[in-house]
């Protein structure tokens, strides 16, 4: 590309630390900051800073959305239906709306209105009160009286996918978006609840099949998994006749407000969304939620602030989930491991809603010249699912990391030594190299080698997962006159440390120390933040706060310069001070600096330009980088084959998020999306009645979690991994960090056993069974 | 949740007064209104009376909390050599006090392992003894079930994996006490005290009432009555045991299966007697006494636990998800009887 005048020419760090770094050279517009040197070469970025409000956290400071407690505010309670498909007839709310601590009821299901007159899963919304505590909200939504027609139904994937089953939908009712956040195609047939297939093929299956030495089949199911945040789905509401102000519980405060200008015809100007702590989102926050919906309606009606807390069994059940699925799933190989066909065909199900495919591992993760799937959507009559971290590609990695593995088996070549033959990424190779020597793989030995009846066993999965970037992302940095310093932004900390990660950019950049800088996020007053989902948030908001940092830190240096009779080009931000590049013993405190402004603050706003290589794939304010994230995990595992109970001893989880901005941060992201994927690997398990349609485990008691003692030793390992694409070329690890566990367990539990589990939660039942031990039922 | 009144109670008599109503009576009282407004009920820890006010299977006009009666929180060395706990003794409490560590370990362990720490701090062991079944229909007000009252059972043809192998055909619940086990293979004893403060002692493994007797009460306590006291009797020197728990996890879950050995041996290492009890296997604690007769007069071996372990499981009657409680159960009762052998 030919060099202009709007653009320069830039040098920045390419590669891979570990492996050796190189340069790689890129035009960036006049008003991008200089290439950021790798992390050895920096005094904040790429440390372990602990997050700035973790004491907040510990000693219980922190204010959560469930804590916000407004003047006047009413206590909402949603109705919901008991029935997993009716056609409600009547709703008497008369007795309701004569209690005395009510101040407003409100219709979600509305009989007159053929939309949503039916309810389709036990737990759908049908009505809600708002009242002057939680006690009487919970009496009065009790004297609510429903008169529903019950309606055929059906709760089980399998049984829906038959022409004979009662339908969720009809043709004209059917929703066709898609709720799993994983792009998926519109406008496919609906036939029965079946709605697909989406369809992908590349080359010829049927050819590369035939060309094959052998081919591996095998059909791989996940369960239901809900998302079970700490902090359950909150909001308060407080309509007023200047505008709206909500606090809510989210993962993208900017959107919601979007969300609700929408809903509720506002103008942007007169809404404002509010979060300050958050405990866990993994998808479910992601947008305002038929609760926050219930409660803005509420709070209009009552004219005065609404607060609704779901509580666990609503979370359970109406708040999202990760959809099930099934797959079956054929790769076919010549002698030497390399791959010549893959064939996928899914059924999932996100309940009510759309969104249950299988992601694009199948397709993208390894070299293969042909390929076709066919992935279908199946309507049940259960709460929708929603994305869940890692949407598609978890339950996908599932199920092509064990066909993977067992293609290794069969052809008698290590799983690492195929991989590296047929995974063209080079991170993941080196990644593989770095893991395998730190689990010890070479002490892997031949399944069922133990000679106790506890077998133990090694295993390995990658993972997959675009790179996301939101375009739609700003930051202002401000300098005060007294040297203080401020970063803002709508950007929300969902526990992940962002606010951490914002201070250390701006302190780099500023020569302080992050502690100094103020960390205002979380409102919607800011700078439009992204969301904190598709592992997104890093990627998207560091490099506009370095750049708005840099700016400012330009407008600094202009004024410092005529003092100390320099160039502003001459000038340096360090150790608090600025200084003369060629001549650090000359210059003046940063303070000093700040003290010299004309106004009592200056201020610079940057926006998230472009990767500097160019985006792969644009889809409105969302991008998707060049390079894909790669993750490769390895898990210990010891499993009694007397009791199934299986073990995981250790995982070894090597990540690569780009420039690693706080290793520390990253280290506990990934530590918790490894827990995720082991609690989904061996516990997690939404499960219905077949014959009532309701979940009889919508609790944290008998929906079973991984707690202290599943907890195995994790070592994380961040790679470090520079490509030039940014004021910070970092990327996100939420997501990565969660598809590789639950296959890896399930390859090591090969490994020790040597047979093979395709059905998730591995539970003992799943175990003996695979073992031979249940005896059969006489 | 429904208000209610606070009463607390100064002495076992004024508690047994106002305890107008046994939980599981008044869970019965009428199929919607949950004994609402008009009973009175009995609180220890509250650890599974809270759990059932909100999820709207009780609701009393007045708990009556017996926290206050002196006395009733000791666990005291008796001169016969057993011990004496009164009903109000933490499980934490319990795991703590070095004698049931020293002389009844299979107890030791079963409290150790139930739970998680926060509940044990609270939990107490008369509450755990009376807790009402974890059976997930039971415990959703929308399902009408037998035990509380209604016509049907939806265990048995439904969502049956954690429900009982034994004695399982007109209610499938498993007793969710974990310290029951130990305590009925010790042969402990349960002391219930009436508005008189006239005693009553039974055997804690009679108190227990199997759904064939009353489907709708898993004890025999009666309306003003408190369990005052546990007692653990005196054992001899040449008693072993030890308790196994398997849950789908270690951490805060209930057993999958948990059993209970106690083995009296000779001199030689003979089987002079051996009680087997299992947990999370049949609606009361459960005695496998074919088990038993296999151990009698037999020198322990990997051997002769196993045959005893597969004498256990005769009998059972698996529902359509639960079989895997069989292997399961063989497995821990081989563990357990070869672990009590070895155990000084």
């Amino acid at each position: 590309m030919a060099t202009d005048r709007t653009t320069r020419t830039e040098r920045f760090p390419s590669g891979i630390a570990s492996v050796g770094l190189g340069e790689v050279e890129r035009q960036v517009a006049l008003d991008e900051p200089p290439p950021l040197p790798p992390n050895a070469a920096l005094a904040v970025i790429g440390k372990s800073i602990p997050r700035h409000n973790g004491r907040a956290k510990v000693t219980g400071a922190t204010h959560f959305t469930v804590d916000v407690i407004l003047p006047g505010m009413l206590h909402g309670r949603i109705l919901r239906a008991s029935l997993p498909h009716a056609k409600i007839r009547a709703i008497d709310i008369s007795a309701a709306t004569r209690h005395p601590g009510v101040r407003a009821v409100v219709l979600i299901a509305r009989p007159d209105d053929p939309t949503t007159a039916v309810v389709r899963y036990s737990g759908a919304p049908i009505a809600a009160v708002a009242a002057v505590s939680m006690a009487a909200a919970e009496e009065a939504v009790h004297l609510i009286r429903v008169d529903c027609e019950p309606l055929p139904f059906v709760v089980d994937m399998d049984k829906a996918r038959k022409q004979t089953a009662p339908l969720v939908y009809d043709g004209a009712s059917a929703p066709t978006g898609n709720a799993s956040g994983f792009p998926a195609p519109t406008g496919l047939p609906l036939n029965g609840n079946v709605r697909g297939p989406a369809t992908d093929t590349r080359g010829n299956a049927a050819q590369g099949f035939a060309q094959a030495d052998i081919v591996v089949e095998g059909e791989y199911r996940t369960e239901v998994q809900t998302h079970c945040c700490l902090e359950p789905h909150a909001i308060v509401a407080d309509w007023r006749a200047d505008g709206l102000t909500v606090h809510v519980s989210t993962q993208f405060t900017a959107g919601v407000r979007h969300e609700l200008a929408q809903a509720f015809g506002l103008p942007l100007s007169r809404v404002r969304v509010i979060v300050d702590g958050m405990g866990g989102g993994f998808g479910s926050k992601s947008s305002l939620g038929n609760y926050g919906r219930i409660a803005v309606t509420l709070s209009r009606q009552a004219q005065a602030p609404v607060r609704i807390v779901l509580d666990r069994q609503e979370e359970q059940i109406d708040s999202g989930n990760r959809p099930g699925t099934w797959q079956r799933l054929r790769v076919g190989a010549r002698r030497d491991g390399s791959l010549t066909a893959i064939s996928l065909v899914s059924y999932g199900t996100a309940g009510v809603a759309l969104g249950a495919g299988v992601g694009n591992f199948a397709q993208a993760l390894y070299t293969c010249p042909n390929f076709e799937s066919a992935q279908h959507d199946v309507f049940i009559n259960a709460g929708p699912g929603c994305s869940m971290r890692g949407p598609g590609n978890t339950p996908g990695a599932w199920g092509l990391e064990q066909a993977i593995d067992e293609l290794a088996e069969r052809l008698s070549i290590d799983p690492l030594a195929l991989r590296d033959r047929i995974d063209p990424s080079l991170v993941r190779r080196e990644e593989r190299r770095i893991g395998a020597e730190l689990i010890g793989w070479k002490r892997r030995h031949a399944p069922g080698a133990d000679l106790g009846p506890v077998k133990h066993g090694l295993g390995v999965a990658q993972s997959l997962w675009g790179a996301n970037v939101q375009i739609n992302s700003a930051c202002e940095v401000r300098v005060m006159r007294d040297g203080s310093v401020e970063v803002l932004s709508s950007v929300q900390d969902i526990g992940t440390g962002i606010g951490t990660v914002l201070a250390q950019v701006v302190a780099e950049v500023l020569g302080l120390r992050p502690e100094a800088i103020t960390v205002r996020i979380g409102d919607t007053e800011f700078p439009a933040g992204p969301p904190s989902y598709g592992s997104r948030t890093t990627a998207s908001i560091t490099p506009p706060a370095r750049t708005a940092a840099w700016r400012v830190l330009q407008s600094l240096f202009r004024d410092a310069a005529l003092v100390l009779n320099v160039a502003p080009s001459d000038l340096i931000a360090r150790d608090g001070r600025i200084l003369i590049r060629d001549d650090p013993s000359r210059g003046m405190s940063f303070g000093e600096a700040a003290a010299r402004l004309r106004t009592d603050r200056i201020s610079a706003v940057a926006a998230r330009s472009d990767d500097y290589g160019g985006f792969r794939q644009r889809m409105g304010d969302a991008a998707l980088a060049q390079q894909d994230l790669g993750g490769v995990q390895f898990a210990a595992v010891a499993v009694d084959t007397e009791t199934g109970i299986v073990r995981v001893e250790r995982v070894v989880a090597v990540q690569d998020c780009g420039r690693p901005m706080n290793p520390l941060q990253i280290e506990s992201q990934v530590q918790g999306g490894v827990l995720m994927g082991l609690s989904y690997a061996l516990f997690e398990n939404r499960i219905l009645d077949q014959y009532t349609g309701r979940m009889v485990n919508p609790n944290l008691e008998q929906y079973k979690l991984a707690g202290p003692r599943e907890t195995p030793e994790i070592d994380v390992v961040v790679l470090e991994n520079y490509q030039g694409n940014s004021a910070t070329d970092a990327y996100g690890v939420a997501e990565p960090s969660n598809i590789a566990t639950a296959p890896a367990i399930a390859n090591a539990v090969f490994n020790a056993i040597g047979v093979r589990l395709r059905t998730l939660p591995m539970t003992p039942a799943v175990v003996l069974a695979a073992l031979g031990k249940i005896p059969s039922r006489s | 949740m429904n208000h209610f009144a606070w009463a607390s109670a100064r002495t076992i008599s004024e508690a047994a007064v106002a305890a107008s109503t046994t939980v599981a009576d008044a869970m019965t009282a009428s199929p919607d209104a949950a004994g609402r407004g008009t009973t009175s009920i009995v609180k220890a820890g509250g650890i599974d009376l809270l759990d059932l006010l909100k999820e709207n299977l009780l609701a009393p006009g007045t708990v009556v909390s017996l926290k206050e009666i002196p006395g009733l929180d000791a666990i005291v060395e008796e001169n016969s050599g057993g011990l004496r706990i009164g009903s109000m003794v933490t499980l934490a409490k319990l795991g703590d006090h070095p004698v049931v560590q020293q002389r009844y370990p299979a107890v030791f362990d079963a409290v150790r392992n139930s739970a998680s720490p926060q509940i044990r701090n609270v939990a107490t062991l008369g509450g755990n003894l009376l807790q009402r079944p974890r059976c997930w229909y039971f415990r959703a007000a929308e399902h009408h079930c037998l035990r509380k009252g209604g016509g049907h059972c939806f265990a048995i043809s439904g969502e049956n994996q954690y429900h009982a192998i034994f004695d399982n055909r007109s209610c499938a619940i498993v007793h969710p006490s974990t310290a029951a086990t130990a305590l009925v293979a010790i042969g402990a004893t349960v002391e219930l005290t009436n508005a008189e403060g006239a005693v009553r002692r039974v055997l804690l493994e009679d108190f227990f009432v199997p759904p064939d007797k009353d489907i709708q009460r898993e004890n025999d306590l009666e309306p003003q009555e408190i369990l005052t006291a546990i007692l653990l009797p005196p054992l001899s020197a040449s008693l072993r045991m030890a308790h196994l728990k398997q849950g789908e996890k270690d951490s805060f879950d209930w057993p999958l299966a948990d059993v209970a050995v106690v083995l009296d041996l000779d001199q030689e290492g003979g089987c002079k007697r051996a009680v087997i009890v299992l947990g999370a296997a049949a609606p009361v604690p459960y005695r496998a006494k074919a088990a038993e007769a296999a151990l009698a007069g037999r020198r322990i071996d990997e051997n002769v636990a196993k045959e005893a372990a597969n004498a256990a499981l005769h009998g059972a009657t698996p529902l359509t998800k639960n079989a895997y409680k069989l292997p399961l159960f063989e497995t821990l009762v081989r563990r357990a009887i070869l672990k009590a052998a070895v155990r000084p």
